[in-house]
């Protein structure tokens, strides 16, 4: 057999994309101003909408004002207050969480290869919870003042994913598989140490907030140091998964062929194992418990650019932002002036897509 | 250059020297540890006593991308729920050769074109490597290894799932590579055509090695197959037939 491609035949008679790579890159391209721009859009119309209804144009110039010093003050000053003070941290804080829910979700699926994954499996939720639950119940973490409940959270979740990780390497190496069973297990423990929690408490009034709690709120987001570790936390999730990427491409295809491809598969799903726990145990203890992103978002991104997590990886990040800032102005807006937890909203939009993806596990290909 | 190793249970003071330029086949009944060896050689499992050298250098004192550009593999393990397409699976095989920051670059893009079209599988490029069959995802999975451009090519049994036409291009084609190979085998007239060396593993051991006419003996194979053998020789290659012993 010989070389099919004879060298000097690429000097324009054949643009070289036989392969299809050119069209991919250009897609993912689109995909990513366009998402860009619409979660920019999506940003300003949220923090727009709500009791007190503000244009777009002034939402912007607020911004504009507030953040570089730019244009002339010619609004009302409760507006600038709504906008700058209340709405726009909330925003920022559901675009942070949406992201970092959906590329650890994309993490999770390529590191246990099961395209059912997502941050909840590994049982942090559950561990988060756990530390809320003590935290609203039993007053734990109070040496954190107000910052007792996040802080307490991220101690649990934190504890949480220590203990999957000692149980999956209990045999030596951490496999998939080993990864998924501690994961669940650990979870249900936790669950039940939170349900318990609850119940050993006697307080009505501390179930109930607990259980507001666990649905996931944005509510509490102010412009403080919890906004900026998760700032920093998550871009920094995002980006060192989109740097990876390479590498999560061949770990999702096997151990063995990470390891052919010059990866040690154990240290790297370490490694990923670690960064997801930081990243899951920040955005729980900022927003409680929001399920489903992290599971639906990264079909989605595939979806539009392929399988490569160098391109996933960005995209299911904008796709997160901009799905978790709309589901926060619904749940703000459905009942009000009541708020839904926003937890609710994103299981009533991902358990359906979950049942078309069982379905079409069913019929072969994810 | 020499690849040596020492007790394994399934494989037990075994030494194997592939050499430069030449196709080393290792063949032997199942369960005879081919396979074992096979992971032994490209350090997915680490035997406490073996000793593995790869171009003079010992092979734990390589980083693994170091031991990636030096041993393509193609595994038995096909990937096959991937989301990734044909294309995008073979340029994994450039992942050893780019920097954390660095894409893959038009030269890769050729590089895995070319590795396409010496297995015959050009027009699967764009196609969803999961909707392929057995035979089209072998010839993919030994074009990423070509890819990877390393010294030594490791196989392990390539010719799964092959039509016997494939059978015949894939072994050719390693063969015609002139780089330094050890392929995992289960037929012996394959063997006996596109191997230079071979060695026969059974019972954990080594029963035989050296050059094919040496190792393709009727007395040597007899024995450790359980099958009575006839060696033919037609247009200047070994044919070997197979009859039930005592039939």
């Amino acid at each position: 057999m010989t070389t099919v491609l004879p060298e000097g035949r690429h000097d324009g008679v054949r643009e070289p994309d036989a392969l299809g790579i050119g069209a991919q890159r250009r897609r993912t391209v689109f995909w990513l101003v366009t998402l860009g721009a619409a979660l920019v859009v999506t940003g300003v119309i949220a923090v727009g909408t709500g009791a007190v209804a503000i244009g777009p144009v002034t939402v912007a110039r607020v911004i504009a004002h507030q953040a570089f010093g730019l244009g002339e003050v010619s609004w009302p000053a409760p507006a600038e207050a709504i906008v700058w003070q209340v709405r726009l941290p909330r925003v920022l804080l559901a675009m942070l969480v949406g992201a970092g829910l959906a590329v650890c979700g994309v993490a999770l699926q390529a590191m246990v290869r099961n395209v059912l994954a997502d941050p909840y499996l590994l049982g942090i939720n559950s561990g988060a919870s756990s530390g809320a639950a003590a935290a609203i119940l039993f007053g734990a973490g109070a040496g954190f003042g107000r910052y007792a409940l996040p802080a307490s959270a991220f101690l649990g979740a934190l504890a949480a994913s220590l203990l999957v990780f000692l149980v999956a390497r209990s045999g030596g190496r951490v496999t998939s598989v080993r990864l998924l069973l501690a994961g669940v297990a650990v979870g249900y423990a936790l669950y039940a140490a939170t349900s318990f929690l609850i119940f050993a408490s006697g307080s009505a009034e501390g179930a109930r907030s607990v259980m507001f709690w666990l649905l996931g709120s944005l509510g509490p987001a102010r412009w403080d140091a919890l906004l900026a570790v998760a700032a920093i936390v998550i871009g920094g999730t995002i980006a060192g998964l989109t740097v990876t990427g390479r590498r999560l491409d061949a770990l999702a295809v096997g151990d063995e062929t990470a390891h052919t491809l010059g990866l040690s598969p154990d240290r790297f799903r370490l490694r990923l194992l670690v960064m997801v726990s930081l990243c899951v145990g920040v955005l729980v203890s900022a927003a409680g418990s929001i399920g489903f992103v992290g599971l639906v978002v990264p079909h989605l991104a595939r979806r539009l650019v392929g399988a490569p997590h160098v391109r996933v990886v960005p995209v299911a990040a904008l796709l997160g932002a901009i799905l978790l800032v709309a589901a926060d102005v619904l749940a703000r807006v459905a009942l009000a002036p009541q708020e839904i937890p926003i937890g609710i909203i994103t299981a009533l939009l991902g358990a359906p897509f979950l049942l078309i993806l069982i379905r079409r596990l069913q019929g072969g290909r994810p | 250059m020499s690849w040596r190793y020492g007790a394994e249970p399934v494989i037990d003071g075994v030494s194997v020297t592939a050499l430069p330029g030449r196709v080393l086949g290792l063949i032997g009944p199942n369960g005879s540890g081919k396979t074992t060896l096979l992971r032994l050689l490209y350090g997915a499992l680490r035997s406490p006593s073996g000793r593995i050298t790869v171009d003079g250098r010992p092979l734990p004192s390589l980083t693994p991308r170091e031991t990636a550009l030096r041993l393509a593999v193609v595994v038995q393990e096909t990937g096959g729920e991937t989301a990734l397409t044909v294309a995008e699976m073979v340029l994994l095989g450039r992942g050893p050769h780019l920097g954390t920051f660095q894409r893959t670059g038009r030269a890769d893009h050729e590089i895995a074109a070319r590795s396409l079209a010496r297995v015959g599988a050009t027009h699967l490029g764009p196609r969803p490597f999961g909707d392929l069959s057995g035979g089209e995802r072998q010839r993919v999975l030994i074009a990423r290894a070509l890819a990877q451009q390393a010294t030594h090519l490791l196989l392990d049994e390539p010719t799964n799932h092959l039509d016997i036409r494939y059978q015949h291009e894939v072994l050719g084609l390693v063969r015609g590579l002139g780089t330094c190979s050890v392929v995992v085998l289960h037929d012996l007239n394959l063997a006996a055509r596109y191997c230079d060396d071979l060695v026969l593993l059974g019972e954990g051991g080594v029963v035989a090695a050296g050059s094919v006419g040496e190792v393709l003996d009727p007395a040597i194979l007899e024995p450790v197959y359980g099958i009575g053998v006839k060696r033919v020789e037609h247009d200047g290659y070994l044919h070997l037939l197979f009859h039930p012993r005592g039939g």
